[in-house]
């Protein structure tokens, strides 16, 4: 039992060692150890959701994860889906129609839509509300970010002509 | 909001978590989830000396089916738990329930063994075991004794689970012929806590409801199982008289504590409204399905 824990990790799909506080939550290990900006610390306590990453392929609060617990593990954040264009289209659609304002919430709000259109490819409007209703956003009021998912799920699917 | 410092050790087997928590001694607390253990830290209202990490836990997860009764590994997340082929086949109402927990990302990490050794009273599956006369398995270094979920959760984040013991799974009685279940619940903004909700579960025979079971979450310190309003509905169609004199019973046997949602008043008047609602939504689920 130890107060600092080493871990072994593989971030945005490189191999990562680092000796960590015990209590440090993933998004400050990202933040201030691996200097990986993209992922922003918001309430620290679960609720705003601009904390969103990838752990082992699965959206979480990265508030609510502490670091020392991911030995092993696989954390991909928005500069790893910027990077590898995964979202490209997202990201497109979301500054076509100003969803990102003050751009707090987006990295978060991204990885939350991108999980919504790899779950269910056809989201309603209120599919895609009830799925970001666990990200604030404090700027757009929603309509413009629930407009750019919904564009970018009309425009993945294939064509019926 | 930052946690307060404490050391970590990960279990990777039963045997070696015991000797790690006896080692630690009772300030020790164990991580699963963590989606409320670890708010809980950051805001310092609990200081833990050691957190033993037991989200590894072969031994505390998967989900299966014995003699009729499904068996969910405490370290079950509600994404699984909403996803599951046997959950949705055995225990639909726990199916159900699952997208009304939190968001998608909480529900991905958050387990049903947090959720219960937890017992915040506006949960939804706290009150989903106790609709469902599930049991819940605690296990010590001694062994492991099974307690009925009626009589597990005791007060306000209190349960019946001893200092050395912790949930290893939860089981749930078979499904019997005819039995519907349903949840609702109101909240100000979807994932959030209810400001009240239900479960309601009976078996529909010829359009009447018998042994009706009904739960509310959100208006207490533990989930209330509303014996009144069970009296009133038993071996009735779910008509206007008969939900009537329910809702009138339900109004006597609650005391809600009023939070910031609103006061006693409001959540009894939410309470009904769900009664109402859930009754009507028990029988009409039969009939679509006759």
């Amino acid at each position: 039992m130890t107060r600092e824990v080493q871990i072994a990790l593989t971030v945005n799909g490189e191999a990562v060692a680092r000796r960590v506080e015990a209590r440090q939550h993933l998004i400050d290990f990202l933040r201030l150890e691996l200097g990986l900006t993209g992922s922003h610390t918001g309430c620290e306590h679960g609720v705003c959701g601009a904390c969103t990453v990838r752990v082992d392929g699965r959206i979480v609060r990265g508030c609510l994860v502490l670091a020392a617990s991911l030995d092993g593990a696989r954390v991909d954040t928005i500069e790893g889906l910027s990077d590898s264009q995964e979202i490209r289209d997202l990201q497109d659609a979301f500054i076509a129609r100003n969803a990102c304002q003050c751009g707090y919430c987006t990295p978060g709000m991204l990885l939350a839509a991108a999980a919504l259109l790899e779950s269910n490819p056809r989201p309603t409007r209120a599919e895609i509300r009830e799925y970001l209703a666990g990200n604030y956003c404090r700027c757009t009021g929603y309509h413009a970010i629930v407009d750019a998912v919904e564009a970018t799920a009309a425009a993945r699917r294939p064509r019926q002509d | 909001m930052k946690a307060p410092p404490f050391e970590y050790v990960r279990a990777n087997t039963l045997a070696e978590l015991f000797q790690l928590w006896r080692q630690a001694g009772p300030e020790a607390r164990l991580l699963a989830g963590g989606q409320s253990l670890i708010p809980a830290l950051a805001f310092r209202l609990s200081e833990p000396n050691v957190l033993i990490d037991i989200s590894r836990l072969a031994d505390l997860s998967g989900i299966r089916v014995r003699d009729g009764w499904l068996r969910v590994g405490a370290l079950t997340t509600h994404s699984e738990l909403g996803s599951h082929a046997l959950v949705r086949q055995h225990a639909p109402l726990l199916a159900e329930a699952v997208p009304l927990i939190a968001h998608p990302a909480i529900r991905n990490r958050g387990t049903i063994g947090g959720s219960l050794a937890y017992a915040d009273p506006a949960a939804e599956l706290p009150a989903c075991c106790v609709a469902l006369g599930a049991n819940i398995v605690a296990l010590s270094a001694t062994g492991e004794r099974r307690i009925a979920a009626d009589a597990f959760f005791r007060g306000l984040y209190v349960t019946a689970l001893e200092a050395n013991e912790l949930i290893a799974a939860v089981e749930f009685p078979p499904l019997k012929a005819g039995e519907r279940s349903t949840i609702l619940e109101l909240a100000r903004r979807s994932g959030d806590y209810a400001m009240a909700g239900i479960v309601a579960r009976a078996r529909v025979e010829a359009s009447r409801l018998a042994d009706p079971r009904i739960v509310l979450f959100g208006v207490g310190d533990v989930p209330v199982l509303a014996v009144g309003a069970m009296a009133a509905l038993a071996g009735k169609a779910a008509e206007a008289a008969s939900i009537a004199a329910a809702q009138a019973a339900l109004a006597q046997e609650l005391d809600p504590p009023a939070d910031l949602n609103g006061g006693a008043d409001m959540k009894r008047h939410l309470a009904q409204v769900l009664l109402a609602r859930a009754v009507k939504r028990l029988s009409a689920s039969a009939e679509a399905r006759v």
